[in-house]
């Protein structure tokens, strides 16, 4: 088995409305690393993303999960390789309850009944949402929401997670707890998001994306210090890294 | 449905209230489902000019919502907010039938009236029924009946689908009315234009939205089928609720007990 | 508009019940044929956003009334006469379940009415004939004009029958019809325009998704004959077998509105008029055949003996209605709802005591 369990190499994806999203990606990610993806609105992540496990498949390049390289053959291995953590919450809870919302997967896996059931309790009690199980999703707050977005995920015991901005109209104590969830996880993690913050908190390495190319990838701590790559990336130093509003001086006032 | 954001109000209250856990909520949604059915059928099935035969059938209303803990003063008030179709086709019976056909010492009631009255007693409890089932089983309770009762399964799946994005689409929808009424003045903007540009927009929405939600099924396995796993199990008190309400209805439809009950008292005032 | 529960027999609403289920099975099964898995979210989420479109409406100019989305002509636009039809089946249950828009009965009716017409005659014959391979904002408009004002006299005019054939309402077929036609003929041009304003929308924005909407389905395996023909026979069969059992039970459950209505007495001449009177008057309870003073002396079991079943005693009874006989079905009455009142009150304490 390869060192590698995520291999992008120079991936392009056009849509069909002739918007070039994706002109030449290419990265290695190792088993157990947790990686941000970060970048200006419409620089591509989503479209990435979606590459990862498979709803899109690449126009030109290479996309390679664990051993197999991503076609329509090994679609259904790389699915149960990759889980994806949709933007929006309400698109990926569509059952009407919890349960089989966190059921959906493993039951298409052809589980026996048992399996699934203590699959989909293992995975909300990870979120710590076993008390929702038996509310219909629309019952639920965002937080709540994303909680049991990520068990319906967990449910099908993938290697991979792959999310698409977690933290997005969380609040502060909501987003907290994602953060302090998504660090008890030993699952290989790529995150889209905009949330610099929490990528200083999460991510030991950082990818930059703009227009559909890498700008950099290197060690979280270098590239959020780096100011000039960040701006031209329509990005921001996280406030953390950034002067104390009061003093200007770089520790905490006193 | 002229007041269609109350209407989802409704929708949502209604759903609260099945989650109550009493012991009619409790009974299996096929029985419920069954039990409401048998008892739409035989109270439409009496004459035109039924109406004492029709009042002992209260009683199926009265239990389940005593015992269900629903709320009758709400209740009522949706069975009269949908009245209007039945009361304008009915109201034309008095002014067709005016053959009188019961007297009241001085008071002469044609058989128009009779009728008229009938419709709408069969009215509040056809509608009442189908509402005290959708408060005490739940609409994806009822959902799972239909389909364990041989419904296509891609049916029960579109009820399922529209009644889980019936939340979310709602809410967009209001948003985008709630905007608009922000910034019209005097019904100028109100008009067909923006009406459609509007609509559109949802619509386009509408269907990304469903791209995307076809993506997140994919991602988990989605082959064209949905899998559902909630095993119902029918007890023997779902049977004796069942066979119970059947055998009353059957009873009530036969004999025409106020007539017994006004024969008693008769004796009884002698 | 939505046919009521309250208005239709038990052998109407059956048959549109059968008939019904028939057309959803066909459309289910037509749609599994389909490889296509992305129509079923779309299907579901289309159907919350008619619901969802329909809280937002625009003032008809002149009026002072306002208008909105239907829905049934722009879904089989958008997802085909199948899809559309199953989606349109959902919408109406949900309203009968939660708005009491028509009823449980009464579903299948409607499903028929405002699902079937739009979806299997308007859509493809109409719409489809007028727009044709190429849509131009034009043909669009004729289109959906004409098939939306004609979908919706199609389903009117079953509403009208359907009632008429219930017999439950007095209302003549002529005047009915009348009523329902004109009424309907403005909803049609309503939901004719906003479809085809919306259709016209989405065509420009995103012309990939009319095109995807149009091409897969030039509606080939669609034989119309053959699912006229079928309805028909499921028609007949089921209002045949139902009013076979009316007529070969007169004395338990009356499941036939012929015997309802009392038309059937109405056609047998020896009876006359006074025989239909006789029949109806056996309908209503209300109305014994003992007086007062009478009942009094009878076992008030007889007298409900006599009520159901003896034809021959009430036709002689027959005209003499007193003040007395129709007090003690009065009194019945009363009694009864106070019964249940009482039951339901204490009922009501019990649970709460228990909780
Ligand atoms: N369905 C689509 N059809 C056509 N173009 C699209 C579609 N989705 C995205 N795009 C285009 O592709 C490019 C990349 O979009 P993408 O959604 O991947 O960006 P993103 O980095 O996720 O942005 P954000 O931070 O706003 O989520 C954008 O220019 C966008 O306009
Ligand atoms: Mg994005």
């Amino acid at each position: 088995m390869s060192h590698h369990i995520i291999e992008v190499k120079d991936l392009q994806y056009t849509y069909p409305d002739g918007t070039p999203a994706l002109r030449g990606v290419s990265f290695l990610l190792t088993h157990g690393e947790t990686v941000a993806l970060v970048g200006a609105n419409g620089a591509g992540k989503s479209t990435l993303l979606l590459h990862l496990n498979g709803c899109l498949i690449p126009q030109a390049g290479m996309v390679r999960i664990g051993d197999f390289p991503l076609t329509r053959k090994t679609l259904p291995h790389v699915r149960r390789t990759v889980g994806m953590v949709f933007q929006d919450p309400d698109d990926q809870l569509f059952m009407p309850v919890v349960y089989d919302d966190v059921a959906f997967g493993p039951l298409n896996l052809g589980l026996p009944q048992e399996d699934v059931e203590e699959r989909v309790m293992n995975a909300l009690s990870i979120v710590g949402a076993t008390h929702l199980k038996d509310r219909p999703p629309y019952r639920l707050s965002g937080g709540e929401k994303r909680s049991v977005a990520i068990a319906s995920v967990l449910s099908m015991a993938p290697s991979i997670l792959v999310m698409d901005e977690p933290t997005a109209s969380l609040d502060p104590k909501a987003r907290r707890q994602l953060i302090h969830l998504l660090k008890t996880f030993t699952h290989t993690i790529i995150i889209a998001t905009h949330d610099l913050d929490m990528v200083l908190d999460l991510c030991a390495r950082t990818i930059v994306l703009k227009e559909g190319q890498v700008l950099a990838d290197g060690p979280t701590w270098e590239i959020l210090q780096n100011e000039e790559l960040l701006d031209s990336g329509h990005l921001e130093k996280p406030l953390r890294l950034q002067g104390c509003p009061r003093c200007g001086g770089e520790r905490e006032c006193p | 449905m002229a007041n269609i954001e109350s209407s989802f109000l409704d929708v949502s209250y209604l759903d609260t209230l099945s989650y109550q856990t009493t012991i009619i909520h409790r009974l299996d949604p096929r029985i419920k489902l069954i039990t409401t059915l048998f008892f739409i059928a035989t109270v439409l099935s009496f004459g035109k000019y039924e109406i004492a035969g029709l009042i002992p059938f209260v009683i199926y209303p009265v239990v389940l919502i005593a015992l269900g803990n629903l709320p009758i003063a709400y209740l009522l008030k949706k069975v009269l907010v949908a009245a209007p179709f039945a009361f304008f086709v009915g109201i034309f019976n008095p002014l067709m039938d005016r053959a009188v056909l019961v007297q009241l010492g001085p008071l002469e009631l044609s058989g128009g009236w009779v009728s008229f009255a009938s419709i709408m007693i069969r009215f509040i409890l056809t509608v009442t029924a189908a509402l005290i089932l959708i408060a005490s089983t739940g609409f994806n309770s009822v959902c799972m009946a239909l389909e364990k009762m041989g419904a296509p399964k891609s049916l029960a799946v579109q009820l399922l689908l529209l009644y889980r994005y019936l939340f979310v689409l709602g809410d967009e929808a209001s948003r985008l009315t709630r905007a608009r009424s922000l910034r019209t003045f005097e019904s100028r903007g109100l008009g067909f234009k923006v009406f459609t540009n509007m609509i559109g927009q949802l619509l386009l929405r509408t269907l990304d939205r469903a791209k995307r939600v076809h993506l997140a099924m994919r991602c988990r396995g989605f082959d064209g089928e949905i899998r559902v796993s909630r095993p119902l199990k029918i007890g023997g008190r779902d049977l004796g609720f069942m066979l119970g309400w059947s055998g009353l209805f059957v009873l009530m439809r036969l004999y025409p007990i106020p007539q017994w009950m006004g024969g008693m008292v008769a004796e009884l005032l002698k | 508009m939505h046919m009521a529960d309250a208005l239709i027999s038990p052998t109407v609403g059956g048959a549109m019940w059968v008939v019904t289920a028939g057309l959803t099975a066909y459309s289910a099964g037509k749609l599994k044929e389909n490889i296509d898995d992305s129509r079923v979210p779309l299907m579901g989420v289309l159907g919350a956003f008619i619901f969802a479109a329909q809280m937002i409406n625009f003032s008809i100019p002149g009026t002072g009334s306002s208008g909105h989305l239907g829905g049934g002509m722009i879904l089989a636009i958008l997802l085909g006469p199948h899809a559309a039809f199953l989606t349109m089946a959902s919408i109406l249950t949900v309203q009968a379940l939660f708005f009491a828009d028509g009823g449980l009965l009464a579903l299948g009716c409607n499903i028929f009415n405002l699902g079937f017409f739009p979806c299997f005659l308007a859509y493809p014959f109409i719409y489809r004939k007028i727009v044709g391979e190429r849509p131009t904002p034009r043909r669009i408009l004729v289109g959906s004009l004409v098939a939306a004002i004609l979908g919706l006299q199609m389903g009117a005019f079953g509403v009208v029958l359907e009632t008429l054939f219930s017999g439950i309402s007095e209302l003549p077929f002529g005047a009915f019809l009348l009523l329902m036609q004109p009424i309907h003929l403005a909803i049609g041009v309503v939901e004719g325009l906003v479809t085809a304003a919306v259709v016209t929308f989405v065509w420009k924005a995103r012309p990939e998704i009319m095109e995807t909407a149009i091409a897969p389905r030039a509606i080939k395996a669609f034989s119309m004959r053959k699912v006229l023909g079928g309805l028909l026979v499921i028609t007949v069969l089921t209002g045949g077998v139902l009013s076979w059992f009316a007529s070969t039970n007169p004395d338990g459950l009356e499941w036939s509105m012929f015997r309802t209505s009392g038309k059937e007495e109405l056609e047998a001449p020896q009876k006359g008029v006074h025989a239909l009177l006789a029949a109806l008057q056996e309908k209503i309870a209300f109305l014994p055949d003992y007086s007062f003073r009478k009942s009094a002396k009878e076992e008030p079991e007889k007298a409900g003996e006599a009520q159901t079943r003896g034809k021959s005693t009430k036709e002689e009874s027959w005209p003499a209605v007193s003040v007395g006989t129709s007090l003690s079905g009065l009194i019945g009455g009363l009694m009864t709802l106070i019964i249940a009142g009482f039951i339901g009150f204490g009922l009501r304490k019990y649970q709460g005591r228990k909780r």
